[in-house]
């Protein structure tokens, strides 16, 4: 009976969460690169964020856009976000990775 | 618990010029009665110290082990700055390093090296009391171990003269912040305060968002300006920027020293974070120190630049160069 709860308990979480569920970007970062070095999303429209790490940790850092990840090869990080303006925003790592470090960036166009 | 800050006070700091810093606001009244001789009683009896005047300098990121473009001319730059402190009249009673003493290197050893050079160098210092903290070069790719064998700890706190200095690292994570850990610390350090005590914070990164796509912030900072904000006086130094800067937040006023490797351009003009160009005329521009001083009852921020007329020209950088060779 409990079993039979759950199963029915995550289809509907599960279904819900389908409706609803924002378009989701995956970016990946080594050093001293993301990958796409640039994405764009839509004013007004939820957007996921999925960001892994390749070789070492490093940072995801975006101040207006509120992105603060800190990346790890051992999990996925990611965010959701919603832009609420227009414009180019230059997204970086801020988890010293190294002698390039300083300009590893990817820019987030949002139109 | 913690006191509203006192607004009133405050408006008297930001009445002062730019380039005062905030140990005004006690030490025009350490003349006279009141608080400020409750202060300088208190200072002797914790620390049989009182406030005296006292001068200091900020060093700040000599990068020693950098080799590239933005500047050929290696350890030139710091050499001549600790000539320029050699030379001070009267000495700094107490020297500040604002971290990135060194860049970091790949291969393993090499940056043990750079550490024992730039400690060789530093030991020409006339003057022996010298206190540090790490710059993400130094400590962020390690986690500080390194960095903790040649320098000891990465944050710590001492008097001097009457002024409480706290040394804050925001850079041995790996990541720009300071840490729960360290703020609880910081907390615990500031309880034992009373809250006009003179106090001087110094930290490689701004703990403010001077230019955050340059990574010219600190997560935390404002976690850290909360637990200073109800001291009425305090200055942070700090580093990172390459470049001279003056900053007021509501509780403290910050101060950048310039470099001792290359610059950065105007955060507020500039597109992209790229070091100012080598300029072969004047190999040591826009590179300097900052000295502090109490003077008359206000803390004097200078901000001085290095110059080095006589090796100026592509004759006197190639002076200057170890191999010769051209650049
Ligand atoms: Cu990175």
């Amino acid at each position: 009976m409990k079993r039979i709860f759950f199963t029915l308990l995550s289809v509907v979480i599960l279904g819900t969460a389908q409706e609803t569920q924002p378009r989701v970007v995956t970016i990946s970062a080594k050093r001293f690169e993301f990958t796409p070095s640039q994405i764009t999303l839509k004013r007004g429209e939820p957007v996921t964020l999925r960001v892994s790490a390749e070789d070492r940790d490093h940072g995801f850092y975006q101040k207006d856009l509120k992105l603060e990840l800190d990346l790890s090869p051992d999990h996925v990080a990611e965010a959701t976000i919603t832009p609420e303006k227009t414009g180019r925003f230059v997204a970086i790592c801020d988890h010293f990775c190294g002698s390039g470090h300083g300009n590893m960036k990817m820019i987030i166009n949002v139109e | 618990m913690s006191k509203p800050f006192d607004r009133r006070k405050f408006l008297k700091v930001s009445g002062m010029s730019l380039g005062v810093g905030a140990l005004i606001s006690v030490a025009p009244a350490m003349a006279g009665g009141g608080p400020s001789a409750t202060l300088r009683r208190w200072f002797r009896r914790q620390n049989g110290e009182e406030l005296t005047p006292f001068n200091l300098v900020q060093l700040s990121d000599a990068h020693v082990g950098f080799q590239g473009p933005p500047n050929p001319t290696g350890t030139k730059a710091f050499e001549r700055a600790i000539d320029v402190v050699n030379g001070l009249d009267p000495q700094p009673d107490l020297i500040l390093f604002t971290g990135d003493l060194t860049h970091e290197a790949e291969a393993p050893g090499e940056h043990a090296k750079r550490m024992q050079l730039f400690q060789t160098l530093t030991s020409r210092l006339k003057s022996k009391k010298v206190m540090y903290v790490p710059g993400e070069h130094d400590a962020a790719l390690d986690n500080g171990v390194l960095y903790r064998q040649f320098f000891g700890e990465t944050h710590y706190a001492f008097d001097h003269r009457g002024v409480h200095f706290i040394a804050l690292d925001n850079v041995s994570s790996g990541k720009p912040a300071v840490g729960t850990e360290q703020i609880e610390w910081l907390k615990r350090d500031l309880a034992r305060y009373p809250r006009t005590a003179p106090i001087i914070v110094f930290t490689h990164r701004p703990l403010f968002d001077l230019r955050p796509d340059w990574e010219w912030f600190t997560r935390d900072g404002d976690d850290v300006l909360n637990a200073l904000a109800p001291y009425e006086n305090v200055t942070i130094l700090y580093g990172h920027i390459h470049r001279h800067d003056v900053h007021q937040t509501e509780h403290a006023m910050h101060y950048a020293s310039r470099s001792l490797i290359f610059a950065f351009p105007d955060p507020m003009t500039a597109g992209d974070k790229k070091p100012v160009p080598f300029d072969k005329e004047k190999p040591f521009r826009n590179l300097g120190l900052q000295s502090l001083a109490e003077k008359k009852g206000r803390l004097d921020v200078d901000d001085v630049e290095l110059t080095l007329r006589e090796f100026g020209g592509t004759d006197g950088v190639q002076q200057i160069l170890k191999s010769g060779e051209s650049l």
